[in-house]
């Protein structure tokens, strides 16, 4: 079977000496959702500048559904769309101009250029604002422009580099059905995002990549197997004394609200139970947050992420 | 079968033209307003007591001059502006991710500057016309001249914005080599007025060859052998056009 991705053994040292990728290793397996997902400064817009030929490499190969990209870089160009993390498009331009012209880049005929472009603009709802001076597009529209260019070849493989960020959550969801549409047609996509729900909703591959390396290539569901403890809200019915608190090593969300962290081997009728005994009415529950992130910080350290005093300078 | 690269380049070509064509009071109207001054003070005013150039009265003497100079001027500028400004607002990448191949982006860039330069040469042909009779000694001289010198002048461009990594960089050499080249590029005077020496001087100087051959074209005359002027042309089209080529190839200023 061909993958859509093999990078092997891919160098990344700029002229300033910084070495943002260490040797990675990735294979990303075609017809699916893929999710980079990494802190600041891991090495993620690297390895997709790399791809995508935004980036020169150090040393190592990458093969774009088996093609070399050094050795063929036309067709693999020819198969990659890319949403880039920052706005790069003519901001004088109109919204059909910039997608037509990016199909007429990839050797598109015009009037083949004219039809996708306004399908894609359709699709993503710009439609309305194809003879707009971009500039003007509130920051989703810009987002979703990029989308409609990205896509306009109708490539195999579409990278998207945080392509939610900045959008509000009625943008987003539409963007991730929008996305799910996509890999329906075969459509491979490879996105890093910030958000872990965005990941855990959309792909089935995870890579978490940090400090140039990657540390850790499987599937969503088995990582968050690999989870063995998880975080209870409960919201009560009256306010929790200590002795509830200390009894369970809860702590207090709220004015009526407790959380709680148990091993998954651990059984939550014995909570109800405690509460029970002690007087107190469980008014509803909720996971706390989002899981993957839990993981994803274990996975990356603390060191990426600011402490208190930090903050404080 | 459509040629990909074709259409490739002619996509590039339109939206230059179009960006050209969309700003043209920054890139069309200023050419013709400051050449028309030119030919009010230097043909009209001083011009008629400098007397004949050449066997030629002085305003017929400049205007392949003037019109060379603002062919020049366009080209460089033109190249200089978009692709900077497409390097410095990023949206070069939307080349530099497409299948496209580099010299097919080079000719694409090139086409547009050309289109300036040409329109930029015509609007001061037409303009010139409303002070002085223009003869035309060989039309194809004159043709060659100007899109030889108009290809020259963009890749030099191409160049600078490459390296360019600031919006003072694409002003230094504007200012600092190219003016000066051009104005003592035989513009305004014949070298032959100049001592010996001088004359050697001037003869260092690219931009020489280029406005005699060019004013050859249109009166005959030239300080230079113009053979000697189409290799030295050419040359700099073939090592400029090289140059150009590789950058994009290894991404110099480009790619990180």
């Amino acid at each position: 079977m061909t993958h859509a991705i093999e990078v092997n053994n891919l160098v990344k040292t700029y002229s300033d000496g910084t070495q943002a990728l260490k040797g990675i290793d990735l294979t990303v397996e075609a017809d699916q959702i893929f999710a980079l997902l990494g802190p600041n400064g891991a090495g993620k817009s690297t390895l997709i500048g790399i791809i995508s030929s935004l980036v020169n490499s150090t040393s190592g190969t990458v093969k774009v559904f088996g093609k070399d990209l050094h050795k063929d870089r036309k067709a693999v160009k020819s198969m990659i769309g890319l949403v880039p993390q920052e706005f790069n498009f003519n901001t004088f331009e109109t919204p059909f101009d910039i997608v037509r012209n990016q199909a007429g880049f990839y050797g598109i005929p015009v009037k083949e250029a004219n039809r996708r472009t306004e399908k894609y603009l359709k699709q993503l709802q710009l439609w309305d604002k194809k003879d707009s001076i971009s500039r003007g597009l509130s920051g989703g529209m810009k987002r979703r422009l990029m989308i409609a260019r990205a896509m306009v070849n109708e490539p195999r493989l579409l990278i998207l580099d945080e392509p939610t960020a900045g959008v509000d959550i009625e943008i987003r969801r539409s963007m991730w059905l929008f996305l799910e549409d996509i890999a329906a047609t075969g459509t491979t996509i490879i996105l890093t995002t910030h958000y872990l729900e965005e990941a855990e909703q959309l792909c089935k591959n995870i890579a978490i990549i940090d400090h140039g390396e990657i540390v850790k290539n499987t599937t969503i569901k088995e990582l968050i197997k690999t989870l063995d403890i998880e975080t209870f809200i409960f919201d009560l019915d009256q306010k929790p004394d200590s002795v509830l608190l200390n009894q369970l090593h809860a702590k207090a969300k709220d004015e009526a609200s407790i959380e709680l962290s148990l091993a998954k081997s651990e059984c939550l009728n014995s909570v109800f139970k405690q509460l029970d005994d002690a007087g107190y009415r469980v008014i509803s529950m909720r996971n706390k947050a989002n899981r993957l992130e839990e993981l994803f910080v274990a996975m990356t350290g603390d060191k990426n992420l600011p402490t208190r005093e930090q903050n404080h300078g | 079968m459509v040629n990909t690269t074709y259409v490739g380049i002619k996509t590039l070509m339109r939206k230059e033209i179009h960006r050209i064509l969309r700003i043209w009071t920054q890139t069309l109207l200023p050419p013709a307003i400051t050449m028309t001054l030119y030919f009010i003070i230097f043909g009209n005013l001083i011009g008629s007591r400098i007397g004949e150039m050449d066997g030629f009265d002085y305003m017929s003497f400049i205007v392949p001059g003037l019109v060379m100079m603002a062919v020049i001027t366009s080209s460089y500028g033109n190249m200089v502006s978009s692709f900077f400004g497409a390097k410095f607002s990023k949206h070069i990448e939307e080349l530099l991710i497409s299948p496209m191949p580099n010299w097919a982006i080079l000719v694409g860039y090139v086409g547009g500057c050309l289109f300036r330069g040409l329109a930029v040469g015509i609007i001061v042909t037409g303009v010139s016309l409303f002070f002085t009779d223009i003869q035309i000694h060989n039309i194809w001289i004159v043709i060659s001249t100007v899109v030889l010198t108009s290809v020259v002048f963009s890749l030099a461009g191409f160049v600078n914005a490459a390296f360019a990594t600031k919006f003072d960089d694409i002003a230094i050499i504007p200012t600092f080599i190219l003016t000066p080249l051009t104005y003592l590029g035989g513009v305004f005077y014949s070298i032959s007025l100049l001592p010996e020496f001088w004359q050697g001087v001037s003869k260092i100087n690219p931009v020489l060859y280029m406005v005699n051959t060019f004013r050859y074209g249109f009166l005959g005359v030239s300080d230079i052998n113009i053979f000697v002027a189409y290799g030295l042309i050419i040359s700099f089209v073939v090592i400029l056009g090289f140059f150009s080529w590789l950058i994009l190839h290894k991404g110099w200023g480009l790619r990180s």
